[in-house]
C-alpha cells in the first residue's frame, strides 16, 4: 500500500506542476502566440474596413483558406470524440492518460473552426440573422445546429469526469494559488465530496454523454461535407462525401491529438503517464485510418473516373497532372502511404516515427481539405475560362492566427485544469495493482479515488 | 424569357460590346466586373462559335433559394428569383449553388457613379449595391410593373430577346408579338442544363446568328465596358 501512495502522491504532483508551476519559456510562448493573432486581427481589421476584396477569393472561385480551415478545425475537434468516447465505450484502459487531451482539443477545435465561418463572411454584422432567419432547408443552417449541438455536448463531456479532479484541485491547492482559481475550482467542482451517491450520479452521467456524443460527433462532420455535396458541382457530387469526412476528420484528429501528446508530455514531463505505448496504440489506428482514407480515394475517384463525365474529366486534370497536382500527391503519398510505412514498419515505429506521422498527415489533411475547396469551385460551370485563387496576406495571417489561438487556448487550459484525468488514472492503476476485478465507476472499491478529500 | 440564338451575333455586327449587357448595365449601375446578363461563346460541336447570352435563369426550382441560411434569396409569387441586400449575411453558398455562374459579389465598395448612392434601395432594382452582399439578374420586375420591357431586351440591336409571362402565354422582343408555348414548340427551345432540373424560365432557341448574317466561324466578340467616368469615392476594382 505504502508504493501506491507513492505512487499516488507522484501522479498528483505531477498534475498540478503546471498549475502552480510557470516557467519564463511559458510567457515567452504566450507572448508569441498573442503577437500571432494580434497580427491576424489587424489582417483582420483590414478585412472588415475594405470587405473581402483584401482576400484572393473571387465570383468563381467564392471560398478559399477560411473555409478550408474551418472544414480543418471542425475535422480535428473528432479527436476527442474518438479517444475518449469510443475507447471509454469499448473499455480500452489505455486511454486514461489522454481523454483529457483529447477532449480539450475537440472544444477548442469547435471553437477556433466556428470563428472561421464568421470570419468568412461578407457581413459579419449580420451573423444573428442566422438566428433571426433561419431556414431549415439550408445546409449552414444544419451547421449551426450540428457543430452548437457538439460543442456544449463537448463542453460537457469534458466537464463531467473532470468534477472529481477539479475538487482535488480545489483541495489541493487551497492557499497555494491565487484567490480567483479557487473561487472558480470551488465554482467548477459543483461541491464534490466524493460520496457514493456523487459517485454514482457522475458514472451514469458520464456515461449517458459518451454514448450520446457518438452520433453527434458523426453527424457534425457529415453535414460539414454536406455545405458542398448539396451543390450541383461535379466534383462535391459524390454520395461518399459524408462518410469520407468524417474518416478524414478522425484521421486528422487522432493525428493532432498524437502531436498535442507529445508535446505537453515534452513541456510538463509526463514520459510516467504517457508512454510509447499509447503512441504505437493510436500510431495502429492513424495507419488504419490511412487505409480507409486510400480506400475512400479509390472508391471515389475510379467510379467517377471509369467513366469521366462532363466537368469530370477536367477535374480529374487539374487535381492529378496539373493546378493541384503538387497538392493532391503530397496528400496521397505524404499524408497517407508514408505516414502508413513509418507506423506499420518495425524500425520507425516508436515515438518519433509516430509523431512525425502525425505531422505529415496533419499537414496533408488542411491541403486535402484546400483541394477539395478550391478546385471544386474552379471547375468551369459555362463557357468561360477557368479562374484561378491564390490566398492573400491577409487570409494567411488569419489563418496563422487561428492555429496561434488554438495552441494558445491549449496553453492556456494546462496552466488551469488539470492536464491527465488524475482519477481516471489512478483508477486504473489501482485496479491492476490492488483489486484486478474492481468495477469500472467503483465508488466504495477503490480506497480514494481522487476523491477530492473531505473538507 | 426567350433568347433566340439565331439573331445574337454577340453585337459583331454592330461592332460593340453586346448591348444587352451594356443596356443592363446602365440601367442597374451593375458594379464592374458585374454582368448579370453575360454573352458568352460557346463553342459548336461541329467547329465554329454560338453565343449565349446567359441573365439569371430564373429557375422554378432555384439551387441558390434552397441552400440560403436566411431567406435573403427567395422566389417571388411572379416566379422570380430576387435577394434581399438587406438580409444577406455573405456566406456564398448560394454562389457555390447556382450551376449557371450567375451571381455576383460585392467584394470591397461597388464601382459604381455616384448618383447610384442616391437611390433608395429597392430588392426590385438592387441599387445601391451594398458591401458584402451577393447580387444578380432580378428581372427587371420594377419595369414590368410600369409596362416596360427590360433593359436587355431594349438593348438588343437585333432583337433577340422575348421578354412576357407564362401564365398569359405571351412574349415580345420589343417588336412582335408572339404566343409563347407555340413558339417554344415551334422552334425546338431548350434550357440549359435540363437535366439538373433547376427548370429554368429563361428558353433557348438554337442557333449561331444567322438570321443576322453571323459566320459561326467568326470568333470572338467585344469585351464589356463600365461607362462610369466617375465612380464613387473610394471604390475598389475587381475581376470575376
Amino acid at each position: 500500500m505504502e508504493e501506491v501512495r507513492t505512487w499516488r502522491e507522484r501522479l498528483e504532483r505531477t498534475a498540478l506542476a503546471p498549475v502552480t508551476k510557470t516557467s519564463r519559456g511559458y510567457y515567452v510562448w504566450v507572448a508569441f502566440l498573442l503577437a500571432v493573432i494580434g497580427w491576424g486581427a489587424y489582417a483582420y481589421s483590414r478585412q472588415l474596413r475594405d470587405g473581402l476584396i483584401v482576400t484572393g477569393m473571387r465570383d468563381r472561385i467564392s471560398w478559399g483558406l477560411y473555409i478550408t480551415t474551418f472544414v480543418f478545425f471542425i475535422g480535428i475537434s473528432h479527436a476527442g470524440t474518438l479517444i475518449s468516447a469510443i475507447l471509454r465505450v469499448s473499455h480500452a484502459r489505455w486511454r486514461t492518460p489522454i481523454t483529457r487531451m483529447a477532449e480539450f482539443i475537440t472544444v477548442v477545435a469547435l471553437v477556433c473552426g466556428a470563428i472561421f465561418v464568421i470570419i468568412d463572411l461578407g457581413r459579419p454584422d449580420r451573423v444573428l440573422n442566422v438566428i433571426r432567419y433561419g431556414r431549415w432547408q439550408s445546409p449552414i443552417i444544419w451547421d449551426v445546429l450540428a457543430i452548437t449541438t457538439y460543442l456544449t455536448a463537448s463542453i460537457a463531456y469534458l466537464f463531467l469526469p473532470m468534477i472529481p479532479d477539479l475538487a482535488l484541485f480545489r483541495d489541493r491547492l487551497a492557499g497555494r494559488v491565487s484567490g480567483w482559481r479557487i473561487w472558480l475550482y470551488d465554482l467548477l467542482s459543483v461541491r464534490w465530496q466524493g460520496t457514493r451517491a456523487q459517485w454514482r450520479s457522475i458514472g451514469a452521467a458520464i456515461t449517458t454523454a459518451m454514448i450520446l456524443i457518438i452520433p453527434i460527433a458523426v453527424s457534425v462532420h457529415t453535414v460539414v461535407s454536406w455545405i458542398f455535396a448539396m451543390t450541383l458541382r461535379e466534383p462535391w457530387n459524390s454520395t461518399i462525401f459524408g462518410a469520407f469526412f468524417v474518416a478524414g476528420a478522425i484521421f486528422s484528429g487522432v493525428a493532432t491529438l498524437i502531436i498535442v501528446m507529445a508535446v505537453l508530455r515534452k513541456v510538463y514531463h509526463l514520459e510516467e503517464y504517457i508512454t510509447e505505448k499509447h503512441f504505437v496504440y493510436l500510431g495502429y489506428l492513424l495507419a488504419a485510418l490511412a487505409l480507409i482514407m486510400m480506400y475512400g480515394n479509390i472508391s471515389e475517384y475510379l467510379t467517377t473516373g471509369y467513366k469521366l463525365e462532363e466537368g469530370a474529366e477536367f477535374h480529374f486534370r487539374q487535381l492529378f497532372l496539373e493546378q493541384f497536382a503538387g497538392f493532391y500527391w503530397f496528400y496521397f503519398i505524404g499524408g497517407l502511404v508514408v505516414p502508413g510505412l513509418l507506423i506499420l514498419l518495425p524500425w520507425t515505429r516508436n515515438i518519433w516515427g509516430v509523431v512525425l506521422a502525425s505531422v505529415l498527415v496533419v499537414a496533408a489533411m488542411w491541403i486535402e481539405r484546400y483541394f477539395i475547396v478550391v478546385s471544386g469551385f474552379r471547375v468551369p460551370l459555362m463557357p468561360y475560362e477557368p479562374s484561378t485563387y491564390a490566398p492573400t496576406w491577409v487570409e494567411l495571417s488569419v489563418m496563422a492566427a487561428g492555429f496561434a489561438l488554438f495552441a494558445l487556448l491549449i496553453t492556456l487550459f494546462v496552466k488551469v485544469f488539470p492536464i491527465i484525468a488524475i482519477w481516471e488514472v489512478a483508477e486504473d492503476q489501482e485496479s491492476v495493482e490492488v483489486a484486478p476485478a474492481a468495477r469500472r465507476f467503483a465508488p466504495g472499491a477503490t480506497p480514494e479515488p481522487a476523491e477530492g478529500g473531505g473538507r | 424569357m426567350i433568347i433566340d440564338l439565331r439573331r445574337c451575333d454577340g453585337c459583331q455586327s454592330v461592332g460593340k460590346p453586346p448591348q444587352c449587357t451594356a443596356a443592363c448595365i446602365q440601367g442597374h449601375f451593375a458594379p464592374e466586373p458585374m454582368e448579370w446578363i453575360q454573352v458568352y461563346e460557346g463553342e459548336l460541336p461541329g467547329g465554329g462559335t454560338q453565343f449565349i447570352p446567359a441573365p439569371c435563369q430564373q429557375c422554378q426550382n432555384p439551387p441558390c433559394v434552397n441552400v440560403c441560411p436566411v431567406g435573403a434569396t427567395f422566389s417571388t409569387p411572379e416566379g422570380t428569383v430576387l435577394i434581399d441586400q438587406d438580409r444577406c449575411i455573405g456566406c456564398r453558398i448560394c454562389m457555390a449553388a447556382c450551376p449557371y455562374d450567375r451571381r455576383f459579389f460585392n467584394w470591397g465598395t461597388a464601382p459604381v457613379p455616384p448618383e447610384a448612392r442616391l437611390a433608395r434601395y429597392d430588392i426590385e432594382h438592387q441599387v445601391p449595391a451594398r458591401k458584402g452582399t451577393v447580387m444578380k439578374c432580378d428581372f427587371c420586375p420594377d419595369m414590368m410593373r410600369a409596362d416596360v420591357l427590360p433593359y436587355c431586351v431594349q438593348g438588343c440591336p437585333n432583337q433577340a430577346i422575348y421578354y412576357g409571362d407564362m401564365e398569359e402565354d405571351v412574349a415580345s422582343n420589343g417588336k412582335e408579338v408572339v404566343v409563347a408555348s407555340r413558339f417554344l414548340a415551334e422552334n425546338q427551345a431548350y434550357r440549359l442544363k435540363e437535366a439538373m432540373k433547376t427548370k429554368p424560365r429563361v428558353y433557348y432557341i438554337s442557333g449561331h446568328g444567322e438570321a443576322v448574317g453571323r459566320d459561326p466561324f467568326t470568333k470572338g466578340r467585344l469585351p464589356t465596358k463600365w461607362p462610369w467616368t466617375e465612380q464613387v469615392e473610394g471604390a475598389d476594382t475587381w475581376k470575376r
